[in-house]
């Protein structure tokens, strides 16, 4: 399907999402579109729902109402686990603490997913694990387990191994916050080659200035509900809603 | 009073097993060997040993038992166990609650119980068509220590599966990984190397335990020895033939506690 720059079609779609844990509401009312091959971020003070957004698209969790639709697939009504899987097959997820597997090596990291999952062949899976690992330049830690590695390292081999799925969609999610400030641009640069080369993500960042670089369209949300979105342009240095404002003038001084 | 402190101080299989009490081992042992030259004094060691030497095929024999009844007990204990810890934390009551039962139930009951029950409770022989299969009195006993046996390493597995961090279990979800596939490839794999030092802790106290099926009619060395100890009646060889008992429950028992150890300090490390 030929893919048009200009008004390229949406992948995800959330419509007046709610979800509560407990008493606490986290999520009242989302809405959220994503275009394919665009790359979103999502930012709002901490305890504002982003995580739990990303975590709704790809299956993780349910919400309690509301419509979540990623490309065909409608999630919030997905009820068996296999139909989950199918989801998750073609959704990529990058987590704040990398969550590698620790007993298992960079390499089988990143091909037991298709080796087990896909039921890739064992060779075509490591010569395309090779092919990702040298992607987010780190060709020669093959071998290496994920303790022996930096934690810049460890979120690169994280990467990897999500797209190690050949998913449509990578959410990541707050990826650099756990890295140490020396760590976070090597990152950065694999994400923004990522979205440069057309891959669908969505990103729960604190980085307002790589946000405000490759993102085609940024979310401010706060107290689980989307407070503005737009270009970040504009969200950035001429924010509509004062909420907005305030949160940009607090994390940029 | 002094009773009591008599039987505190008995040695158990449980306290043997610990590091600590596995430190005063030799020391006991020492004791015990001292003991013994006292009690030999008035007798010639050398004919007594003599004499033991001949018992030496049958003691063997039945050392062999021991340790075929305690790896077939930890081998069963061992499938049984894994699959129990597994389902015990099936997110179905209907799987979760009778493996609970299992456990709690077996976890519960004396071993000795246990063994009087496989070996009374259990036919001579099952009879599958026109096939009967023996039952003997050692394979019984063999089942009442696999029984308990699969409990503990339930309990063990099921610890070291909460044990691992539940991001690991996310992280496996959103690779398109089912229930089943994350425990079998991601965390079972990572509990392998912490039930490993309790795992082997529980297979050297069921080797001791393995002692009580000379209870229930089984030849195992302590029926063997009493054997030997009734048929030669003489109290030095008593003495010396319990004491080769011991010492080859100990240089059997002993290596596994050591080694124990060392992957307790390996893993704690790492």
């Amino acid at each position: 399907m030929p893919l048009s720059p200009s008004s390229p079609e949406p992948l995800v779609r959330l419509k007046d999402v709610h979800l509560s844990f407990g008493r606490n509401n986290v999520l009242k009312g989302v809405d959220l579109t994503v275009k394919r091959g665009e790359a979103v971020s999502i930012i709002g003070p901490s305890g504002s729902g982003k995580s739990t957004i990303l975590r709704c698209i790809n299956g993780l969790l349910a919400p309690d109402r509301g419509q979540i639709l990623v490309g065909d697939t409608a999630v919030h009504a997905l009820r068996s686990e296999s139909a989950r899987i199918a989801l998750r097959k073609r959704i990529g997820f990058v987590f704040q603490q990398y969550n590698l597997f620790p007993h298992l090596s960079v390499l089988e990291n990143i091909v037991i997913a298709p080796v087990r999952i896909l039921g890739v062949d064992r060779a075509t899976a490591e010569r395309e694990a090779g092919e990702l690992l040298a992607r987010v330049r780190l060709a020669d830690k093959a071998g290496a387990y994920p303790g022996e590695l930096s934690g810049g390292q460890q979120q690169r081999v994280a990467i990897a191994r999500a797209l190690a799925m050949h998913p449509e969609l990578v959410l990541f999610d707050e990826v650099t916050s756990a890295l140490d400030p020396e760590t976070v641009g090597e990152v950065l640069a694999v994400i923004r080659d990522l979205v440069h080369d057309g891959l669908t993500c969505i990103l729960v960042t604190h980085e307002m200035r790589f946000a405000e670089e490759v993102s085609h369209e940024v979310v401010f949300t706060e107290g689980g509900e989307i407070v503005e979105h737009g270009a970040p342009a504009a969200l950035f240095h001429a924010p509509r809603n004062a909420r907005t404002h305030a949160f940009i003038n607090a994390v940029s001084h | 009073m002094a009773i009591e402190q008599t039987l505190a101080a008995k040695p158990q299989p449980e306290t043997q097993a610990q590091p600590v009490a596995v430190a005063f081992a030799p020391n006991a042992l020492l004791l015990a060997g001292l003991l013994l030259l006292w009690g030999l004094a008035g007798t010639c060691l050398g004919d007594t040993l003599s004499v033991l030497w001949q018992w030496t095929p049958l003691l063997a024999q039945g050392l062999k038992m021991n340790i075929l009844i305690s790896l077939l007990a930890i081998g069963g204990g061992t499938v049984l166990g894994v699959l129990i810890g597994a389902l015990e934390l099936s997110g179905s009551v209907w799987v979760a609650a009778p493996a609970r039962a299992f456990v709690a139930l077996f976890r519960n009951a004396p071993l000795l119980v246990l063994i009087f029950f496989t070996t009374y409770v259990f036919p001579f022989e099952i009879h599958i068509g026109s096939v009967y299969l023996p039952f003997p009195d050692w394979i019984k006993a063999t089942v009442g220590l696999a029984l308990p046996a699969a409990a503990q390493v339930a309990e063990i597995v099921r610890g070291a599966i909460g044990s691992i961090p539940s991001a690991q279990w996310e992280a496996s979800a959103s690779l398109a990984f089912s229930r089943a596939q994350t425990l079998r490839w991601i965390i079972l794999p990572q509990c392998f190397r912490r039930v490993l030092p309790p795992w082997m802790n529980l297979y050297a106290m069921i080797t001791m335990s393995t002692t009580l099926a000379s209870l229930v009619g089984v030849t195992d060395l302590l029926e063997s020895a009493k054997n030997a100890s009734n048929t030669v009646n003489r109290t030095d060889f008593t003495i010396l033939v319990y004491l080769a008992v011991l010492t080859l429950f100990f240089f059997y028992c002993y290596p596994i506690a050591l080694l124990t150890r060392r992957l307790e300090h390996k893993f704690a490390i790492h």
